[in-house]
């Protein structure tokens, strides 16, 4: 006889509590919908066409894939460079911007100054950083250059050397390293004490100590810094353009059709490539196979990562 | 918190005797430990700091000594900055810069807090998902999509050529901006909002009298984060503004102000410093927020 809905009143509560719930998510909702899987099915569409942006798209079954992979002459060198910056740089920020961490946490007095110091550059605009950086590391009027001179240092051509051009891109990354700074500096802090007491009574030295007492603690925060690294370097665009473009020394406004990467395609990253053909070449079909194997790449590193804790979904409650 | 401050203190009596000993060794290691700790702070400070230096010091020389490699400007110029500005279009960019990190920033706050604040405090199937879904966008990157979206504004809508394409989208939640937010909101405790709604609070009066003014450090930092990333985006004017260069934000049109000032670096180099000026200058109002924002997003998730 026990009734098999519930009463009305609680039915109704029901209801009333899920429309509340979409009605404070529907702005997320109505984006993601339009601005993000719209825009990702319409990539899968038009990699199968072929489309110039003027005449109606035509369907040309896996062309683009196959022209994309075999024939195109930029694709090699614009994956290595994305993959190579991809590695040298997250690795070395990693490093770097833990060893400036704990450099802060170690400082007794003015700590204001150095932490405002060491993050102040990650605030300068990128493309304003670019090219301070382009000016500062040029070979003939740089300043950077007329020091090394001065000491008796052979300095290298920088952003105009394809074997430096990306150690250069690398560098400026460094020098922008006050967000990852802050964040292992509040997860060194955040270690606790007791810790720290119990391996000093144990007589334990400072790379025992990190070994034993701060690292295990700080795991977390690395993956943390290595994952969000890794997307980031994966969407490397305007340092690159903006380095090559300056560093070529060619005058060239904006809309020009330049051949990207400068020099020797050593800056050319696979964003720079998805833009090249699909708003100067308007070789739509092959942007947007070249955007999925980006959504790809992407997809399977932080999937990858993120298996092994990387402290982003804890904390439900 | 006081249980680890006040625990020391009673072992404390029982030690001195132990520590007077090797007192005078362990000061002078301490004092040591001081001197190198600070020296390697100092020198790498500088390293960061003198970017700066050589940029400011070059956008006061005159147009030759920029090119001379010299380090300390002959005579201060200080009328480059006057031409910085008195270069066509450089008022337009700042006016631009502004409208798209303004009005990108109020909407993005608008959309972002009610959506953040579902998914931190109600309970719904799905919520897992939800928030799932929210950081694979915000890992995405954004020249996967750009391609449909662009072909969108510029042949259905017609609004290539401005910064709304830029701007509509904010007002539909930004991931980073509900992610962040989110964080913040899931340290507001819960009886907070039930006492709220035993006192006959609605939902919307809920989040806007009791879940806002508390969560204003947060809304502060995305405030701030997203009104840099407006200011700092180079892609998305790239993408829609480039054709018409009545639309071009300062970001954009640095490059090119290189371009057309092909040999004049000091005129270069004092608009890069004035592209990042109200970028710093924000920094030292809103230190705080700031650093709570960077935290947040990284620190016990």
């Amino acid at each position: 006889m026990a009734p098999l809905t519930p009463a009305p009143a609680l039915r109704r509560k029901a209801v009333r509590e899920r429309l509340r719930t979409l009605g404070f998510l529907s702005p997320w909702l109505i984006g993601f919908t339009v601005f993000f899987g719209y825009p990702l099915i319409a990539t899968v569409y038009f990699s199968f066409m072929h489309y110039n942006q003027i005449e109606t798209p035509t369907f040309v079954g896996l062309r683009n894939w196959r022209y994309v992979f075999e024939q195109m002459p930029l694709f090699g060198p614009a994956l290595w460079n994305t993959l190579w910056l991809v590695v040298v740089m997250v690795a070395l920020r990693v490093v770097f911007g833990l060893g400036i961490g704990l450099l802060v946490t170690k400082v007794k007095t003015g700590v204001g100054f150095f932490r405002t110091a060491f993050y102040l550059p990650y605030l300068a605009p990128p493309v304003a950083a670019t090219v301070a950086f382009v000016f500062l590391l040029n070979p003939g009027t740089g300043p950077v250059n007329a020091i090394l001179g001065n000491l008796g240092i052979d300095a290298p051509n920088w952003f105009n050397d394809p074997a430096w051009a990306k150690p250069s891109l690398v560098m400026l990354s460094l020098w922008g390293i006050g967000d990852l700074m802050v964040i292992f500096m509040a997860a060194l802090l955040d270690v606790p004490r007791e810790q720290y007491e119990a391996a000093e009574l144990d007589g334990a030295g400072a790379l025992t100590t990190f070994r034993y007492v701060t690292w295990p603690s700080i795991t977390p925060i690395v993956m943390f810094a290595v994952v969000t690294g890794v997307v980031q370097t994966m969407q490397y665009y305007t340092q690159a353009l903006v380095a090559g473009k300056l560093a070529s020394g060619v005058s060239v406004g904006p809309g020009s059709v330049i051949q990207p990467g400068y020099p020797d395609h050593s800056t050319l990253t696979v964003p720079q490539l998805v833009y090249s053909l699909g708003f100067q070449n308007f070789n739509t079909g092959a942007a947007c196979v070249l955007s999925l194997v980006l959504f790809a790449i992407a997809m399977a590193v932080t999937t990858l990562l993120m298996r092994r804790r990387a402290g982003l979904l804890s904390a439900e409650d | 918190m006081t249980a680890t401050t006040t625990l020391p203190a009673p072992a404390a009596p029982s030690r001195p005797a132990a520590r007077r000993s090797p007192a005078p060794a362990a000061r002078r290691r301490a004092a040591l430990e001081w001197i190198a700790v600070h020296t390697v702070a100092l020198a790498t400070a500088l390293f960061f700091l003198l970017p700066f230096v050589f940029v400011f010091l070059t956008s006061v020389m005159s147009d030759d000594q920029a090119m001379s490699g010299e380090l300390w400007p002959h005579e201060w110029h200080w009328s480059n900055y006057a031409e910085v500005f008195s270069t066509p279009g450089f008022a337009d960019w700042w006016r631009n810069s502004l409208l798209y990190a303004g009005l990108g920033t109020l909407f993005t706050v608008c959309s972002s807090v009610p959506v953040a604040y579902a998914l931190a405090k109600f309970r719904f199937r799905g919520r897992r998902t939800a928030m799932l879904l929210v950081i694979s966008t915000m890992m995405l990157p954004p020249q996967v999509i750009v391609i449909p979206m662009y072909l969108v504004w510029a042949q259905q809508l017609h609004l290539s050529g401005s910064l709304w394409p830029l701007i509509i989208p904010m007002a539909f939640g930004d991931a980073y901006s509900i992610f962040l937010l989110r964080q913040f909101l899931l340290t507001i405790p819960r009886e907070y909002l039930e006492s709220a709604r035993i006192d006959g609070c609605g939902e919307l009066r809920t989040l806007l009298s009791v879940v806002v003014p508390m969560a204003k450090p947060g809304i502060a930092a995305v405030a701030l984060f997203q009104f840099f990333y407006c200011w700092n985006d180079y892609f998305g004017p790239q993408i829609y503004a480039a054709q018409n260069p009545g639309a071009w934000t300062l970001s954009y049109g640095l490059e090119t102000f290189k371009s057309a000032h092909s040999v004049n670096w000091n005129l270069t180099m004092a608009a890069t410093l004035l592209v990042m000026a109200p970028v710093i200058a924000v920094f030292f109002f809103a230190q705080k927020a700031f650093v709570e924002g960077v935290t947040l997003t990284g620190v016990k998730g």
